[in-house]
């Protein structure tokens, strides 16, 4: 336990020095996506890894959030205005988005998702007095909390870093809190969890809230880092990234969706500087962690070095017991 | 008043009628045994009682109060608890937990998004106590998925007990079970008080014989026989549908 604590303040006193001993403008960019990605991917995380229901159309939510802040931006309001609104609508179209989809589970639920992604992305298309269409919209400015430009790589990069911890510690509260043990209980057994008393489409009502909340979050930072939204970001290959940044980070862990976006960020960012089909690649990869770790890739590296510890114990004591038969 | 009755109850899936005019009625306390062939519709009965199914016609009432339109979550609120006959447990997690879960269903915090549900002191005193009940108080931390079938059996009834209900369901508790496991099984169910009501359906007519003040007998969705235990192993519509010659 103690062990977990001391990697925990590791990673935190590399994150927050990261400016220092990453150089370079680009890298720190690349890290302040990694982290909203995460974010991202965490709310989705809440309903695929923890609810049992993938969702296909959380692309739509988040790109719901960058044009309602980008509109209002444009509209003349300040940015806090901008945000607040931003969020409200976000919530608001997440409930009805469950609403929706939760007349069903399983891959009725998939489909459902996907047709409302689909839905938003063609209105971001189509809708061209309020998105500006396939031009998109801009944002001129990022905000200035306490006084404090965010204009520069390395203040934004702070600024996404806080979120980021705020957010991954409400999920752990979440995950360890009594809703959170009734959600998974809703994934692994809704019908005996409505007999013992569970309200099973509440719970999974605030689940698709809480998603909701982590994608609009994650989606004010990605504005802000663009400053610039188009209808690409709602298409139906960004709903998939960020599921499979979640399928292959490990769904229902904490940090399996920080190591998936980790993983397809870099691959999609850096990597593809120097291959050219860095999708090809990405597609290896993730071929490659469904057939040697189908979990995910922090359950099954933790998997692997307890396998690989346990054998080497096991060694160990063939060794000691051999040592003792012959003396 | 009843603690459980049930008015000309009817259930049908399409044309087959699995439920038909069945009237049934549970005294406070009772031990009762519903028996019948396969597809005679018991399972069916219990998730009408329970709520899991609508029914087409009828009432079903809860110490007299109209519980038919009320949802099955809520019947656990009023008192009323059931087991399955295909185990249905939380896999993944520990014996406790399984049973926490139980006792959070009827809690108002199980809307609690910020608490920590491990550090919720009654909870783990309360789910070790059902636990120690049913006998499995020391392997409360085992994950299920190394447990014996025997095992699941008694967190399955662990689970409906430690939710205090007034009226308790048994789906073939001795389902599955060996000689050993069914003794065990038995014992556990004498012990449980007078003031809770349980109606179980039951194949293994050994030790279900036992248990049964009332029997019902169903056959093609309705009732055929009902009566203590002398008279419907006496009457010979039993032997003819059930026990055999």
């Amino acid at each position: 336990m103690s062990g977990r604590y001391f990697a925990l303040g590791v990673v935190i006193v590399a994150l927050a020095t990261l400016p220092y001993w990453m150089t370079g403008v680009y890298y720190v960019n690349v890290a302040s996506q990694i982290l909203f990605y995460a974010i991202f991917a965490l709310g989705l995380n809440v309903l695929v890894g923890y609810a049992g229901l993938v969702s296909l159309g959380h692309a739509g939510l988040f790109g719901v959030t960058a044009y309602a802040t980008g509109y209002m931006l444009q509209l003349g309001y300040g940015h806090p205005v901008a945000i607040l609104v931003a969020l409200v609508v976000s919530v608001i179209a997440m409930a009805m988005y469950a609403a929706l989809s939760l007349r069903s589970t399983g891959i009725g639920f998939i489909m459902i998702t996907l047709a409302l992604g689909e839905i938003l992305w063609g209105l971001a298309y189509r809708w061209i007095s309020l998105t500006g269409g396939d031009n998109g919209l801009s944002v001129q400015t990022r905000p200035a909390p306490f006084g404090y430009s965010l204009s520069d790589a390395n203040a934004f990069y702070y600024a996404t870093l806080i979120v980021f911890l705020l957010s991954l510690v409400a999920i752990s509260v979440f995950v360890r809190s009594p809703l959170g043990a009734a959600l998974k209980g809703t994934r692994d057994q809704p019908r005996r969890m409505n007999a013992l008393g569970y309200h099973v489409w509440g719970i999974r009502f605030i689940a698709c809230l809480f998603s909701g909340l982590l994608t609009a979050v994650s989606a004010i930072l990605f504005v802000y880092y663009t400053q610039f939204i188009s209808p690409q970001t709602l298409a139906l290959t960004s709903s998939a990234e960020v599921l499979l940044m979640v399928i292959s980070g490990g769904a229902g862990t904490l940090l399996g969706p920080i190591f998936g976006a980790g993983l397809v960020v870099v691959v999609k960012t850096v990597v593809s500087g120097f291959i050219e089909r860095w999708n090809f690649l990405l597609g290896a990869i993730f071929v490659a962690i469904v057939i040697l770790m189908p979990e995910g890739l922090v359950p099954g590296s933790v998997r692997l070095w307890r396998l690989a510890w346990r054998k080497r114990e096991s060694a160990a004591t063939v060794v000691s017991g051999g040592a003792e038969a012959k003396s | 008043m009843s603690a459980l009755t049930i008015k000309k109850l009817c259930k049908s899936f399409g044309g087959l009628h699995v439920t038909t005019n069945v009237d049934l009625n549970v005294e406070p306390g009772e031990r009762r045994l519903i028996i019948g062939p396969n597809g005679a519709g018991k399972t069916t009965l219990f998730n009408l009682i329970t709520g899991e199914l609508t029914p087409d016609s009828g009432a079903i009432e809860l110490f007299g109060q109209d519980i038919t339109h009320v949802p099955s979550r809520r019947r656990a609120h009023l008192g009323m608890a059931r087991t399955y006959q295909i185990i249905t447990l939380f896999a993944r997690d520990t014996i406790i937990h399984n049973v926490t879960l139980a006792l959070l269903g009827l809690s108002p915090s199980r809307w609690n998004p910020v608490i920590d549900l491990r550090r919720q002191g009654h909870f783990v005193e309360d789910a070790q106590k059902a636990l120690e009940r049913v006998g499995l108080g020391h392997i409360a931390n085992r994950p299920l998925a190394q447990t014996s079938y025997g095992e699941r059996r008694r967190v399955e009834i662990a689970m409906a007990l430690t939710q205090n209900p007034k009226v308790l369901l048994l789906d073939e508790p001795f389902a599955g079970l060996s000689i050993d496991e069914r003794r065990d099984v038995h014992q556990l169910l004498l012990a449980i008080p007078r003031d809770v009501t349980i109606v179980m359906i039951e194949h293994n007519m050994d030790v279900a014989l036992e248990f049964a003040e009332h029997i019902t007998l169903l056959h093609f969705g309705e009732v055929i026989v009902e009566g203590n235990r002398a008279e419907v192993v006496a009457d010979p519509r039993t032997r003819e549908v059930y026990l055999g010659h």
